[in-house]
C-alpha cells in the first residue's frame, strides 16, 4: 500500500517500472482520471466543444445501403430457397394449431392437468386445471391454442437447430469461439431490427413471426446444450475412452444422456423467451394472444390488453414449471435413487 | 539404475515393456530429444521454457500375470504413466511395447481396438456411468464392443458375482458406497477380459477397512485369473502386499526397482529410506533373508548308524533328512536314531521325527514367530518345491522383531505411508 522509497542504482528505466510497481492500482487509476480530465480540457479549448466526427470518415450510412442491397438481393434471387422455408413452416404451424383447436377444450385441460400433476406434483395440477379454466372464461382458448401453435413450432425449431450446433461448439473450441458473439448479438440486438428482413424474406405472417421468434429464443438452449456437454466430468469422459469409445460412442452414450438436464434447462429458457417475444410476433402477423394484446392497445382497451397479458402469463407459469419439474427429474434420476 | 529384466533371460516376452519414455507438458516441445533436455533438471526446464517434465526416461518390463506396482507421491508422474499406457496421455518420447507391438504407432482404429480388446482400467474416483445401472456399467466395455444386450448382460452378471455384487445390478451406481462402486469399477473391467488390468489408485478412496478388504479381493481375484495387473499406488504398504514387482517414482523418474523384499533391503537413496522406515518389515521380509545352510544334511537311504556318525562330526544332536533328489523328507535327532538302530531299522525313515514341520521359505518372518517361538534348535525350511532350501534359527527370527518392536517404540508413527491418504 505504502508508497514505494525511489530506487537505487540500476538504470533510469528499471528505476522507474519499479517505482511505479510500487504504487498501489488505486493511485495509477486516480492519476489516470486526473490526466484524461485534463487533456479532455486542453482539447476543448483547442477545438472548442461538441466536437463533431468527420463527416468524412464515416460509412455508416454506405453500409447501410449495401445491407438494403444485399437484403433485397437475397429476398429476390433465394426466393427458391425462402419461399419452400415459409411454406414448410406454414404447413407446420397450421396443422398443429388446427389439432389444437379440433381437440375439446374440456378434454386439452383434463390432459394438461394430468401432466402437471403427473410431472410438478399436486399443487402445480390444481393450478393448471385453474388457471386453463381462467383462461377459458376471459374469452381467450382460441387465441391462447394459436399461440402455443405458435411457440411449439418456433420451440421445435430452435431445438432442432440448438442440438447441432451446441454439439459442434462443444466439441471445438473454435466453433465455440465462433458462435458465441454471434449468440450474444442475437441475443441483444432489438427485434425490431430483425423483423423487418423477416418479412422481407419470408413475408408478412406467421412464417416470419416463427423466425423472429427463433432468432431471439434460439440462444439459451445453443449455450445450454454446449455447457451440458462441457461439464460432463473428465473422468467419466476418460473413463469411457479408456475403455475404447468411439467419439460418437461418446458423444450418444456419454456425454449426451448426462447433459440433457442442463439442455432441457435450455429449452425451458428457450420457450420462455419465445413466449416473450408473441407480442412483437404480433407485428409481422402473428395471431394468437400477442395479436389480442397487440390490437387492445392501438385501440385504447389497457382491459383488454391485460386479459391477453395474464393469459401469456398463464401459459408462461404451466410451461415453465412443468418443463422445469421434467428436469429436475431427469438429474434426480441421474444422480442416483433406484432404476 | 538396475533394469530388472526377470524373465527376459528364460527367454520369455515380457506383457508390456516401456523403454526411454518422456513426457514433457507445454508448448513448443521438440519432436526429437534433445542433449539440452536429457541433461536439464526439472526445475530448469520450467524455469528456461516453462515446460514441466511427467515423466523421464522411463524404463521396465512387466511380465506376463505379475501384478506389477508403480508407487510414488502425487506429482511423481505414476498416474501420466499408466495413462500413456493407454494413450490417454501421449508420451513425447520412447516406445512401449505390449505384446511385442509398439501401441505408439497404432492408428485411431488400432489404439480404439487396443483399448476395447488388450486393457481394461480401474480408476480412483472410479468413472461410473451414472446413468446407467450397476450391470449396465459393468458390460460397458461389452456394449461399445456391440456385443448384444444378452450376452453382455449374462457376462456382467458373472463378474458381478465374481466382485461380490449380486443382487445390486438394478441400481445406480451413485446409490452404492465407495467400496461398491469401486467393486462396479472391477467388475466393468474384468468383464472385458482384458490381458493387462491398470488400476489407477484404486482403493486410495476407501476408508482403511474397506481398502483392506479390497486388496484381499484382488489377491483372491488375481489367483483365480492370473492377469497382468500395472496398479498404481501411493502406499508402500499396499504395494508391498500385492505387487510381485515394485517401482518407486519421483518426479517422473524411476528411482528404484525390484521385489519388496529387495527394496525393503536395500532402500536405492534417502527419499526411498523414508517410505521403508514406517513399514512393519518382518510382514514382509521372508524367511529367505534368514536363511542358514543346513548344518548336518541326512539322506534317506543312509542306516541310522551312518546318520548317528555324520551328526557326531559336526557335534549336533538333530539333523534333516532329504530324499534322492534334495526333497524333504523329515527331521531326526541323535535320540531318535539311537531308537531307531535298535528296533533293526537299515535306513533313516524309522527315525524321523513327527513333530517337526517344515517352514516354507516365503513365509513372513512374522507369520513365522509363533511357529517357532519355543523351539530350541534350528528349524528345517523348504521352497517351492519342497526341496530342503535351508534352516532357521528360532533366535533370529525372535531378534528380528525384537528390533523392530524397540524401533517402533522409540518412533511412535506406526501408520504406514498410505494410511494419510484421503
Amino acid at each position: 500500500m505504502a508508497l514505494a522509497s525511489p530506487p537505487i542504482g540500476n538504470g533510469m528505466g528499471r528505476g522507474v517500472r519499479d517505482w511505479f510497481a510500487g504504487l498501489s492500482d488505486r493511485y495509477i487509476y486516480g492519476g489516470g482520471a486526473i490526466i484524461f480530465l485534463m487533456l479532455a480540457w486542453i482539447g476543448a479549448s483547442l477545438w472548442g466543444s461538441n466536437l463533431e466526427f468527420p463527416e468524412r470518415f464515416t460509412f455508416g450510412k454506405a453500409l447501410a445501403v449495401r445491407v438494403d442491397d444485399l437484403i433485397f438481393w437475397i429476398t429476390v434471387n433465394l426466393a427458391f430457397i425462402l419461399d419452400p422455408i415459409s411454406d414448410g413452416i406454414l404447413r407446420f404451424l397450421v396443422e398443429l394449431e388446427d389439432f389444437f383447436q379440433w381437440v375439446p377444450w374440456p378434454v386439452t385441460i383434463i390432459a394438461a392437468t394430468a401432466i402437471a400433476f403427473k410431472v410438478a406434483g399436486r399443487r402445480m395440477g390444481i393450478f393448471a386445471l385453474v388457471s386453463l379454466l381462467l383462461l377459458g372464461g376471459f374469452g381467450l382458448w382460441e387465441s391462447a391454442m394459436e399461440t402455443m401453435a405458435l411457440i411449439a413450432v418456433a420451440v421445435l425449431i430452435s431445438i432442432g437447430l440448438a442440438l447441432p450446433i451446441g454439439i459442434l461448439a462443444a466439441r471445438s473450441d473454435l466453433v465455440d469461439a465462433l458462435i458465441r458473439p454471434i449468440l450474444d448479438a442475437m441475443q441483444t440486438m432489438p427485434a425490431f431490427v430483425y423483423l423487418v428482413p423477416a418479412i422481407m424474406f419470408l413475408g408478412i405472417g406467421n412464417p416470419a413471426a416463427v423466425l423472429a421468434t427463433v432468432i431471439y429464443a434460439v440462444p439459451p438452449a445453443i449455450r445450454l446444450t454446449n455447457l451440458g456437454i462441457r461439464q460432463v466430468s473428465p473422468g467419466t469422459v476418460e473413463a469411457a475412452r479408456a475403455f475404447g469409445t468411439t467419439s460418437r460412442q461418446l458423444l450418444v452414450k456419454v456425454q449426451i444422456p448426462m447433459a440433457i438436464p442442463t439442455i432441457m434447462a435450455g429449452i425451458n429458457q428457450t420457450t420462455m423467451m419465445a413466449l416473450a417475444m408473441v407480442v412483437i410476433a404480433s407485428l409481422v402477423g402473428a395471431g394468437g394472444l400477442g395479436d389480442d394484446v397487440n390490437r387492445a392497445l392501438s385501440q385504447f382497451q389497457p382491459g383488454n390488453a391485460l386479459n391477453g397479458g395474464i393469459g401469456i402469463v398463464i401459459l408462461a407459469i404451466i410451461i415453465d414449471r412443468v418443463t422445469q419439474a421434467a428436469a429436475k427429474e431427469r438429474q434426480e434420476a441421474l444422480m442416483g435413487s433406484r432404476n | 539404475m538396475a533394469v530388472s529384466n526377470n524373465g527376459t533371460a528364460d527367454g520369455t516376452q515380457p506383457k508390456v515393456s516401456v523403454r526411454g519414455l518422456w513426457k514433457i507438458f507445454g508448448s513448443g516441445v521438440p519432436t526429437e530429444l534433445t542433449d539440452e533436455v536429457q541433461q536439464s533438471s526439472k526445475a530448469e526446464l520450467r524455469e528456461d521454457s516453462g515446460w514441466v517434465i511427467g515423466l523421464r526416461d522411463v524404463n521396465f518390463d512387466v511380465q506376463p500375470g505379475e501384478t506389477f506396482v508403480v508407487m510414488g507421491l502425487s506429482g511423481s508422474g505414476k498416474s501420466t504413466l499408466v495413462r500413456t499406457l493407454l494413450r490417454l496421455i501421449e508420451p513425447t518420447y520412447g516406445s512401449i511395447e505390449v505384446d511385442g507391438e509398439d501401441i505408439l504407432q497404432y492408428s485411431e482404429e488400432e489404439l480404439i481396438e487396443y483399448r476395447r480388446t488388450k486393457t481394461a482400467m480401474v480408476f480412483q474416483h472410479f468413472g461410473l456411468l451414472p446413468h446407467r445401472t450397476v450391470e449396465e456399467n459393468a458390460a460397458w466395455g461389452l456394449e461399445i464392443r456391440g456385443i448384444d444386450r444378452g450376452e453382455r448382460m449374462e457376462r456382467a452378471h458373472e463378474v458381478l458375482d465374481l466382485v461380490g455384487l449380486t443382487g445390486w445390478e438394478r441400481y445406480r451406481p451413485n446409490t452404492l458406497s465407495g467400496g461398491m462402486q469401486q467393486r462396479v469399477g472391477l467388475a466393468r473391467a474384468l468383464a472385458a477380459d482384458p490381458d493387462v488390468m491398470l488400476m489407477d489408485e484404486p482403493f486410495s478412496g476407501l476408508d482403511p477397512l474397506i481398502r483392506r478388504d479390497m486388496q484381499n479381493e484382488l489377491l483372491r481375484l488375481q489367483q483365480q485369473m492370473h492377469k497382468t495387473i500395472i496398479f498404481i499406488t501411493h502406499d508402500l504398504s499396499e504395494a508391498l502386499k500385492l505387487g510381485d514387482h515394485i517401482v518407486i517414482m519421483r518426479d517422473g523418474a524411476v528411482i528404484q526397482m525390484g521385489t519388496g523384499e529387495e527394496i525393503l533391503a536395500h532402500p536405492a537413496d534417502d527419499y526411498v529410506s523414508e517410505f521403508v522406515r514406517d513399514v512393519r518389515k518382518s510382514s514382509v521380509v521372508t524367511l529367505r533373508t534368514l536363511l542358514e545352510p543346513v548344518q548336518v544334511k541326512l539322506r534317506m537311504d543312509m542306516s541310522p548308524k551312518e546318520a548317528m556318525e555324520a551328526l557326531g562330526e559336526m557335534g549336533e544332536v538333530a539333523g534333516f533328512v532329504a530324499n534322492g533328489r534334495e526333497t524333504y523328507a523329515g527331521a531326526v535327532s541323535f535320540a531318535s536314531l539311537a531308537e531307531a538302530n535298535q528296533t533293526g531299522c537299515t535306513d533313516c525313515s524309522g527315525a524321523l521325527l513327527d513333530d517337526v514341520a517344515p517352514l516354507s521359505e516365503d513365509m513372513s518372518v512374522s507369520a513365522a514367530l509363533p511357529l517357532v517361538r519355543h523351539m530350541s534348535g534350528a528349524q528345517p525350511v523348504i521352497d517351492a518345491d519342497g526341496r530342503l532350501a535351508g534352516q532357521v534359527s528360532p533366535r533370529s527370527v525372535i531378534e528380528m522383531m525384537e528390533q523392530e518392536s524397540l524401533a517402533e517404540a522409540e518412533e511412535p508413527s506406526t501408520l504406514s505411508v498410505g494410511a494419510d491418504a484421503n
